[in-house]
């Protein structure tokens, strides 16, 4: 995830969010109105014939219109209600083997025919240093078609009174559960992506997300100590009905430490539970450092595995093109090759897909017009396969891409960005209730905290919101100042027990970070509670000054 | 979009100021052109020129406030986007913390403009890639870098009678270049608003030299260490804390520039008396624009550390009219004094020691003391009676950068770093650290 964007957004460390940070404000009589598809379609044929008649081999085209309504509050006032749309086109290009991109906010005919050439010009300026041209999987156009988002209740049609009205009553929550200060965020987004491709593609799709965080913070000015708890909500591609709050969608945590949540979230009730629990770690027991058994939520092992399975399994850095950035993987070709390389224990299967209902990376067609699927990355322990684009698919042998383009804009370039990436539920009933009574010496963690792991995916350092040790098989008091450190292969083949399907559900991130120019991305990761044996846990107590 | 001039900004916003009946109006516009290219494994992975601008417009009637925004900019475009803003004002809950417009500012122009930066083309960028990846392919190197350069403007204006307008330039490079066994990992960094303090050839040939002699790393033991941090190895972790010096954060008791019993650390001193650091936008070497874009405030040299002590935290503008603190604007840039020691020479003084080319993936485990981690990369180099003896193995740290500035033996010369994850220009001394707290080690090169 990437810190600044999220820090932009939510003023959280760098004050108050005063610019909008994704674009353009618009009026909301115009939010209904999207483009017409045959304008788009005699915009993006101007594209392709410019770049075709510049020399092209191959072009496509973005036009894209984004649109999204950000809310923040801070305790009882509305701070900022910025609703932004951003719109433009952007050209990719092939030619004499090499890629040329070019992108512009003039949707005009006559600059759009001048981006498409100018992304020719780049491309045959880069050619010369062309060792190996690039190779596309082939992909047969689809002709027009157009893809939705399954929505029941659209973000812009709920007025912003309400919205702002529930966020202020979840920060009055919180604040009547303990919390010194709250704060609460609305984002909402609407992705209207236009595709075309000299394929004879014509993609039409209307993406929706949504992610509402909140953060509770405790002060003892006594001591001058101060906590923090996060919500658990998770971001989701769905509409506002996210905030339905079922009664069928509670999940009551083991040991019912707090409620969590499946297809719908109540926010009220979590924020209340966020300023409880932000208090009560004013006085929780200080983890002694050690070997533990980890019970750990999916509220906090998406995290785990977005980090440790989703970015290794990235092709492109497999083979190098993140290696100024991001970093490589250890998970390189050669082991991949052996067709036995133990990434985890025998229960842990990982599946890539694009398809699962509810999820950030659910999409038609990705950003190269390829349709989306689902396929695996890790079957029975054994790494079987990566996350691959169209100039990639060649070099794992397959015939066609697994659709993980993508581009955060309109003006970004598309590459290869991770679907969801989600770990498979145990195959026998197990509840977590149950999976902890077979632990000695254990912590449970709840909810995602701090984040960090080394550029080839091997060291990592997890924190989270909420840690209770366990006991002889019952959850005990909560913990402070825990964070453990493990291997990445090391993690997932003491992965001992992973419970039910009834227990499986989704996390995920909003922000993302990859490339360069950076992008950010929106990913989900799906898993049910699972128990991994023996890791090692520091305590991260410090005094300064 | 092409980079407006000051007389077609000044039209565009007097537009604007007269198209809205509002109580007050503040409206920024920016944009210009950024390029780029992309390479990895000795080839051009991506290269692009994009083009935008945006216009955002903010109004209050009251104290409700909208803001809008739009990237075209002909007469009703202009109409439509003030339209917005006001439905949204309209719209919008009455904040208690509102803070009007503010009053008319003197900003003196700083040097953020640079004609043979905004002169960049496709040409130029391919030659900075060819300079990597012909060294890179001669030395049987693979590399992957990045350059970009960017022509843009900024210009701010309120109803209140506030107009800024300023073009600036931007050059970044980073380059990462391996051994083909994948054993050996150098790295650089070279960040300027004039391009012609940037040479390719020089930059790359760092990363070549770091590459070569990272090959074979040893394993050294975690644990408490002298090292030896390059700017780029500390410009994140002290762009971390500064992002902290938040003073109503402080006043409420949720930083660690809070006191016990309440009120704030300002004028405490937490660090080394040898730690200076200040923000300054007329400085030459990281010049950024004269105002906050945020409050259109002026900003000012302010001093954020003086002699160890924390001389300066940052006021809203609702907090500092609480507080009865004069706003000043935000910091752009952030400059650590240092002396005219060498990264060499600071190596020459040290008996036994780690060399960190450079830290990455830092994130905040524990904001009450700002314990950060985060790994070591591209180069980690043993010092021995004052040489570099041989590589070692990267380590994850657990370390607050509080602890750091307090643990500082010696300060070498600044140098202009951007930060990865900070919104700073930056310009930053190589240091020389003891007790720096590693915590583990990591196989990756």
């Amino acid at each position: 995830m990437e810190r600044r964007a999220f820090l932009n957004i939510s003023g959280l460390a760098l004050g108050t969010m005063l610019v909008p940070v994704f674009g353009n404000a618009i009026a909301a009589e115009e939010l209904l109105n999207p483009l017409a598809a045959k304008f788009k379609k005699t915009l993006a044929d101007v594209a392709l014939n410019a770049a075709t008649g510049a020399g092209a081999s191959y072009c496509d085209v973005r036009i894209g219109r984004y649109l999204n309504q950000f809310i923040t509050t801070r305790d009882l006032n509305v701070e900022s209600v910025t609703n932004t749309e951003s719109a433009g086109v952007g050209v990719r290009v092939l030619c004499n083997g090499a890629y040329g991109f070019a992108a512009t906010s003039d949707m005009s005919p006559d600059a759009v025919a001048g981006a498409a050439r100018q992304a020719v010009a780049i491309a045959k300026a880069n050619a010369r240093l062309q060792s190996e041209p690039v190779r596309l999987a082939p992909v047969k156009g689809v002709g027009e078609v157009a893809w939705a988002t399954p929505v029941k209740k659209d973000w812009r049609t709920v007025p912003i009174k309400e919205k702002a009205e529930l966020l202020i009553a979840a920060n009055k929550a919180g604040m009547d559960g303990g919390a010194s200060f709250m704060q609460s965020l609305m984002f909402q987004v609407n992705q209207q992506k236009y595709f075309a491709s000299t394929d004879g593609s014509y993609i039409d799709q209307d993406v929706h997300r949504m992610w509402m965080p909140v953060f509770a913070t405790a002060v003892d000015k006594a001591t001058n100590k101060f906590r923090s708890r996060q919500g658990l909500s998770t971001p989701v591609g769905m509409g506002y009905e996210y905030l339905d709050a079922r009664f069928d969608d509670k999940i009551k945590a083991a040991g019912g430490v707090c409620t969590l949540y499946k297809n719908s979230y109540d926010l009220i009730e979590d924020a209340r539970a966020c300023g409880r629990q932000a208090k009560e770690k004013l006085t929780a027991k200080s983890v002694a450092p050690g070997k533990y058994d980890l019970v750990l939520s999916p509220e906090h092992l998406w995290l785990t595995i977005h980090e440790s399975v989703g970015h290794p399994t990235e092709l492109d850095r497999v083979l190098g093109y993140e290696a100024n950035f991001a970093g490589t993987s250890f998970a390189t070709l050669d082991k991949w090759e052996t067709k036995k390389f133990k990434y985890g224990s025998e229960r842990v299967n990982i599946v890539a897909d694009k398809l699962t209902q509810g999820s950030l990376g659910a999409v038609g067609y990705d950003d190269e017009g390829v349709a989306c699927k689902r396929w695996d990355i890790i079957k029975d322990g054994i790494l079987v396969n990566y996350q691959a684009t169209r100039d990639q698919a060649h070099i794992i042998g397959e015939k066609e891409s697994h659709g993980c383009s993508y581009a955060d804009s309109w003006s970004s370039v598309q590459f290869q960005r991770m679907p969801n990436v989600s770990l498979q539920a145990g195959k026998a009933r197990l509840t977590p209730d149950q999976m902890v009574k077979d632990v000695k010496k254990g912590i449970y963690i709840v909810g995602a905290g701090s984040f960090s792991i080394d550029q080839q995916r091997y060291n990592f350092q997890f924190g989270g919101q909420l840690f209770y040790e366990i006991n002889n098989g019952k959850i005990g008091a909560p913990l402070e100042d825990v964070a453990y450190q493990s291997n990445t292969q090391e993690f997932w083949n003491a992965c001992s027990a992973i419970c039910d399907e009834s227990d499986w559900r989704m996390g995920g991130s909003f922000f993302d970070g990859k490339g360069q120019p950076s992008q950010v991305s929106t990913v989900s990761h799906g898993s049910s509670t699972a128990r991994f044996n023996g890791i090692n846990v520091i305590n991260t107590a410090r005094k300064i000054g | 979009m092409k980079v407006l001039t000051q007389e077609e900004s000044k039209r565009i916003t007097d537009r604007i100021m007269s198209l809205t009946k509002a109580d007050e109006c503040t409206v920024r516009v920016a944009g210009g052109r950024t390029g780029n290219i992309r390479y990895a494994r000795n080839n051009v992975s991506t290269a692009g020129l994009v083009n935008d601008a945006s216009l955002v417009v903010q109004v209050a009637y009251g104290k409700r406030q909208g803001t809008a925004t739009i990237n075209e900019f002909d007469d009703k475009s202009l109409e439509k986007v003030v339209r917005r803003a006001e439905d949204l004002a309209r719209l919008a809950p009455e904040n208690p913390e509102f803070m009007p417009a503010v009053s008319k500012q003197a900003y003196k122009a700083s040097q953020t403009f640079s004609r043979a930066s905004a002169a960049i083309d496709p040409e130029f960028r391919a030659q900075t890639a060819a300079y990597s990846i012909e060294a890179s392919r001669k030395n049987k190197l693979v590399c992957a870098g990045f350059f970009t350069d960017s022509h843009s403007f900024q210009t701010v204006a309120n109803s209140n009678g506030v107009f800024g307008h300023q073009e600036e330039t931007n050059i970044d490079f980073t380059c990462t270049v391996r051994t083909e066994d994948g054993r050996g990992s150098g790295w650089v960094k070279r960040s300027a608003t004039d391009v012609a303090r940037f040479d390719a050839r020089e930059a790359s040939d760092v990363a070549i030299e770091k590459a070569l002699r990272s090959v074979d790393a040893k394993a050294l033991e975690p644990g408490r260490y002298t090292v030896i941090l390059e700017p780029a190895a500390t410009s994140d972790l002290i762009g971390f804390m500064l992002g902290g010096f938040d003073a109503r954060q402080a006043d409420e008791g949720r930083s660690f520039l809070s006191k016990k019993g309440g009120g704030t650390r300002l004028g405490d001193k937490l660090f080394d008396a040898q730690v200076n650091i200040w923000s300054d936008p007329w400085d030459t070497d990281v010049p950024v624009m004269p105002w906050d874009a945020g409050n259109m405030l002026a900003r000012e040299r302010m001093d954020m550390i003086k002699d160890g002590k924390v001389s300066a935290l940052d006021y809203s503008l609702f907090w500092a009219n609480k507080k009865g603190v004069r706003a000043i604007g935000a910091p752009g840039n952030m400059i650590m004094g240092g002396t005219d020691k060498s990264t060499a020479e600071l190596i020459a003084g040290t008996k036994k020691g780690v060399l960190v080319t450079r830290t990455w993936y830092i994130r905040e485990v524990d904001p009450q003391s700002v314990l950060l981690t985060g790994l070591t990369r591209d180069g980690t180099f043993y010092i021995e009676n004052g040489k570099i003896k041989h590589p070692i193995k990267n380590f994850r740290f657990n370390e607050s950068p509080v602890t750091m500035l307090n643990n500082i033996e010696a300060i070498g010369k600044p140098q202009v770093i951007a930060g990865d994850e900070v919104p700073y220009s930056m310009l930053i001394p190589p240091m020389k650290v003891r007790d720096f707290n590693f915590t583990s080690l990591s196989d990756a090169v």
